[in-house]
């Protein structure tokens, strides 16, 4: 059963196949028959696989299976072979299943879309690129999967071409992007020169090996692949593209921005963890840069008036807590964490996704209001899904993934308090805005008017996805004993004054803070928000969260205008003018020439005459 | 000496002036001479002989180019009716 393992790629790849050679030509029910269809028998294999992986687990708790050698030159020869261990496991699990409540999702929400066939061929494209990059077993594979997901969310981004806001966006995430994708090539090119091989469990081998802890070549290593990830998974400094990427159809923001694509870089930290815990600075600088984006997104987060934007600043903030787990070495808090939020963050996605769609297309929560009795099952679900990301103690998902993290940036072994307070005000934040969103859109007085209910297509991913917010937490333990084969455990070395138990108290505490002041602001006393805004110490912050801390203008200053000036001032291209410069001679040169061939043969003789007159005062007079 | 010069650059002179081949010729002709007389000259001037056999030589190829050049103005003359070297550029770069 196991040896189904390459099947899981392979179909959505096969049904990308069949829907752009045939798409134009199959009915829509036909389209959503494979594109849906490809999702759900992988999904199904994965669970088959899944069932004999733990029936039998295979010795090392791995499982190879090569498929073909890719590139054979000399000692370059990097095979295309699927590896499968708990950690990949559990992350096809995740994304087969969570992708295909998505592409059920869509098989209605996109049905008055022209470009249906090309919706499903994009998508389908994208979780085959996801379960190679999870399932690849060289990091060279694993780079064709991450630059696959790169291209579909390009594709997918844009997917409404015609407005070109829409293709600015899809250009921004794929530059943005494009950058760490450099570092990642660069890693890539730093760790085959050095360690002389692709193949990840060969690699780890031989790094830890090789280099001793905290050498600078696998700081330098572990740094480049943490670039790769930071571009990914939308952290600082490079988050800027996913507030932008809204501008696609929803659920592909539910799919690739928030379940599955932007945690490719968790995972490749994952998976590469050996590298991280040789490379002690690399490792903090990981849980820096999850706790910075963690409380910078929050912040921007509260300031948003389009929903996705919200969602879209709150994923950036989930993932910091990821990078945070990461870097404080909690690897199953992070993994845990990141199938949580899969659900939650997929659930919030397609629920904004069923709001849009009814309010014709309106995204501003200020416009919205009262929709709790006009969409009862999409403001439960909703709801459900709100209080998991915003650790609503002991019932949600969300609140055993979060405060695991929170609690091991306390114990962990790079835990430190900083980290802890980080987390906890993110956890404030969090509650902060996720329920100034569900006050804005579901209580208060009736806004726009709803003009579309959601069908049983749209339906079903919302309630299996929200029983899945809720019940998800309950496996805590057994999710983590069962990563526990292919990442290191964590070791709670600080406990100190604090426990699990009070931690999770305070955190539990500051969800009804952040509540109760959500509520305070944006349902009981709406104008008292705005006075807040309206003096001018407010105002700037707002101006300047909103504008997701200046990052944007800062690249546009700097990054961006300098490019284009430099563009600008070589249009005609320096090096070129040199070239040209040499074929503007010999021209010049020939038409000097040419015009002595006069043909008159007395001007040939005086010519020469002169020369030879020339010559001889040369010689005479040198 | 000097009068060898002179013959000289009044040879060049009239090769760049006229236009008539025949005249052409003939200045040639007299450059040659004057490079002759030079020759001698300085043969003479210098005790050598190396200036008379150089005269000698000068001689024979002045006759065997002027037998050449004639039996060239004949040919040309009876294709175009002409010895007007300016007319005669048919060749342009």
């Amino acid at each position: 059963m196991i040896t189904l393992l390459w099947l899981i790629p392979a179909l959505p790849f096969a049904s990308t196949l069949v829907l752009v050679l045939l798409g134009s030509r199959l009915s829509r029910r036909a389209v959503a028959m494979v594109g849906v269809g490809s999702i759900g028998l992988s999904a199904v294999i994965a669970i088959l696989v899944a069932a004999s992986y733990l029936g039998a687990t295979p010795s090392g708790g791995s499982f190879t299976q090569p498929l073909w050698t890719w590139i054979d030159v000399d000692s370059f020869r990097p095979q295309v072979s699927l590896y499968l261990d708990s950690l990949s496991l559990l992350m096809v699990l995740v994304v087969t299943f969570v992708g295909f409540l998505i592409h059920l999702y869509s098989a209605e929400f996109m049905i008055e879309d022209e470009g249906y066939s090309r919706f499903f061929a994009y998508m389908n494209l994208f979780v085959a690129s996801m379960l190679t990059l999870l399932l690849a077993n060289n990091l060279l594979l694993l780079y064709l999967g991450w630059e696959g997901v790169g291209l579909c969310s390009y594709l997918l981004i844009g997917f409404w071409y015609r407005d070109p806001a829409n293709g600015r966006a899809a250009r921004k995430a794929f530059i943005v992007t494009r950058v760490g994708d450099t570092a990642l090539s660069i890693g890539l090119f730093l760790l085959f020169t050095r360690l002389g091989t692709l193949q990840i469990q060969d690699l780890m081998q031989r790094a830890s090996t090789q280099w001793a802890p905290g050498t600078s070549l696998a700081a330098a290593a572990a740094f480049l692949l943490l670039g790769g990830a930071v571009g990914k998974s939308a952290q600082l400094p490079l988050q800027v593209w996913l507030p932008d990427a809204m501008a696609g159809p929803t659920p592909v923001s539910a799919l690739l921005h928030a379940a599955t694509m932007v945690t490719a870089g968790v995972y490749l930290i994952a998976r590469t963890h050996v590298l991280f815990s040789l490379a002690p600075s690399a490792q903090s600088a990981v849980a820096v840069v999850g706790a910075c984006t963690l409380l910078l997104a929050g912040f921007s987060a509260l300031t948003q008036w389009d929903i996705k934007r919200v969602l879209a600043y709150s994923t950036v903030s989930q993932i910091g807590y990821m990078f945070v787990a990461l870097g404080v070495g909690a690897w199953g808090a992070a993994l845990f964490h990141f199938v949580t939020h899969a659900f939650f963050k997929a659930l919030l996605f397609l629920g904004a996704g069923v709001i849009t769609n009814a309010l014709h297309d309106e995204h501003n929560i200020f416009r919205m209001g009262g929709l709790r009795k006009e969409l009862p099952l999409t403001f439960w679900t909703f709801l459900i899904a709100g209080c998991s990301l915003a650790a609503l103690p002991f019932i949600t998902a969300g609140f055993f993934s979060k405060d695991l993290i929170i609690w091991d940036e306390w114990s962990a072994q790079n835990g430190n308090p900083a980290l802890w307070t980080a987390g906890m005000i993110g956890a404030l934040l969090t509650s902060l805005y996720t329920f100034r969103l569900i006050f804005r859109v579901f209580f208060g007085p009736l806004g726009l008017p709803v003009t579309k209910r959601p069908g049983y297509r749209m339906k079903i991913p919302l309630v299996v996805l929200a029983i899945l917010s809720i019940v998800g937490g309950y496996f805590k333990q057994p999710l983590l004993a069962f990563l526990h084969s292919a990442l290191p455990s964590t070791l709670e070395v600080h406990a100190g004054a604090l426990t699990e138990i009070r931690s999770e108290t305070i955190s539990g505490l500051l969800f009804f803070v952040g509540v109760y002041f959500a509520y305070l602001f944006h349902l009981q006393k709406r104008n008292l928000a705005d006075v807040l805004v309206e003096n001018p110490i407010g105002r700037m912050l707002h101006q300047w969260w909103f504008a997701d801390w200046g990052l944007d203008w800062i690249y546009d200053k700097v990054l961006v205008q300098p490019f284009i000036w430099v563009a600008r001032i070589n249009k005609s291209d320096f090096v070129d003018a040199f070239y040209a410069g040499i074929a503007w001679l010999a021209r010049l040169s020939y038409r000097g020439l040419s015009d002595t061939e006069t043909g008159r043969v007395r001007w040939y003789a005086a010519s020469m005459a002169a020369a030879s007159l020339l010559f001889i005062a040369i010689v005479l007079f040198k | 000496m000097l009068l060898a010069g002179i013959l000289f650059s009044l040879g060049l002179t009239s090769l760049l002036v006229r236009r008539n081949l025949i005249f052409v010729l003939m200045s040639l002709e007299v450059m040659l001479n004057a490079a002759g007389l030079a020759f001698v000259v300085a043969g003479a001037r210098w005790h050598q002989a190396d200036g008379q056999v150089m005269f000698l030589f000068i001689l024979a190829v002045a006759a065997a180019e002027v037998s050449v050049g004639l039996a060239l103005v004949l040919e040309i003359y009876h294709r175009v009716k002409s010895l007007d070297v300016d007319e005669l550029s048919k060749m342009r770069g």
